[in-house]
């Protein structure tokens, strides 16, 4: 099989007042259904190894986790390389009850931003509130970024990540850039 | 600009972040109807000067249709609500007959 490239193969952007990576391809499985069933609840959290997360929140082990999409959305997030397995497994679960899950892995570009600014460097785009007391690690914001839409989440206080679909890879990358570029700090969210 | 909360994920965002939709609580007329009746409901809206009902989308969200009631006038958002409902729910209602005291509940038809 031929090996799994991102849409901008791990491209970095050092030179701003946050480091921008696009990361290699991670793997993520997007769920609709009823979250309330045991055959999702059980079954997610065999796989992922984290309770299911409450409205707009986001449940991360290292590299597994569970985000909150919307009230019947969830998404899984895993290595690349173990979609097909927990594919597999979900569906096996779901049987013929009324869900779905879906391999969206290729579909999307995954960001990581960090630094002092990634807050600022999100506000700059996108209509939310990122100030640390209203967005803080553990909660995921779908919104849009300029243009397009984007959903982000605070890894800790100085990282962020940030998924988009890959047709818009290289537009989000462009306009991260573009908020983090040199002597651009407002320093709103310094304490 | 508008600041709505979307009820269905809670989310409290400006109007960017969302998509109008039109006028709420329309009763639809479909096969069957008369013509007069499939017009109306198809193309004539209501165009207050105040209280207004609206239909709304989280579209950069979580993609749930909501309803909101504001003034179109002083752009004051009154309430959103579930779109699963044909009429304004009382709360509403009461919220604006706070503000608006001499205005009046849509009457059913």
């Amino acid at each position: 099989m031929s090996e799994p490239i991102s849409a901008l193969n791990g491209s970095v952007y050092k030179e701003g007042i946050a480091a921008i990576t696009a990361t290699g391809p991670i793997g993520m499985i997007s769920i609709r259904g009823d979250m309330t069933a045991g055959y999702l609840k059980k079954t997610l959290k065999k796989i992922a190894g984290v309770d299911m997360p409450d409205a707009r929140g986001i449940n991360l082990k290292v590299d597994k986790g569970i985000a909150w999409m919307s009230p019947d959305e969830l998404l899984l997030i895993c290595s690349y390389a173990e979609v097909a397995t927990h594919l597999d497994t979900l569906h096996n679960a779901i049987g013929s009850n009324h869900a779905m899950a879906v391999n969206v892995s290729d579909a999307r570009a995954v960001f990581r931003l960090k630094g002092k600014h990634i807050r600022e460097v999100l506000a700059k785009l996108a209509p939310v509130d990122t100030s640390p007391d209203v967005f803080a690690p553990g909660t995921i914001r779908r919104t849009r970024l300029a243009q397009v839409p984007a959903a982000f989440w605070m890894v800790d206080t100085e990282t962020a990540q940030l998924v988009c679909f890959r047709s818009v890879a290289q537009y989000v990358f462009d306009l991260l850039k573009t908020a983090a570029q040199p002597g651009s700090e407002v320093n709103h969210h310094r304490r | 600009m508008l600041i709505l909360t979307c009820p269905n994920c809670g989310v409290t965002a400006e109007e960017t972040e969302f998509h109008a939709g039109g006028e709420a609580h329309l009763t639809r007329f479909g096969p069957g109807a008369s013509d007069d009746d499939f017009e109306n409901y198809l193309f004539m809206r209501d165009n207050p000067k105040g209280v207004h009902f609206e239909r709304w989308r989280h579209v950069y969200g979580c993609g749930k249709w909501f309803h909101a009631a504001r003034d179109t006038v002083t752009l004051e958002i009154f309430g959103t609500y579930t779109a699963q409902t044909s009429t304004p729910p009382q709360n509403i209602i009461d919220k604006i007959s706070d503000r608006r005291p001499d205005w009046q509940p849509p009457q059913k038809q």
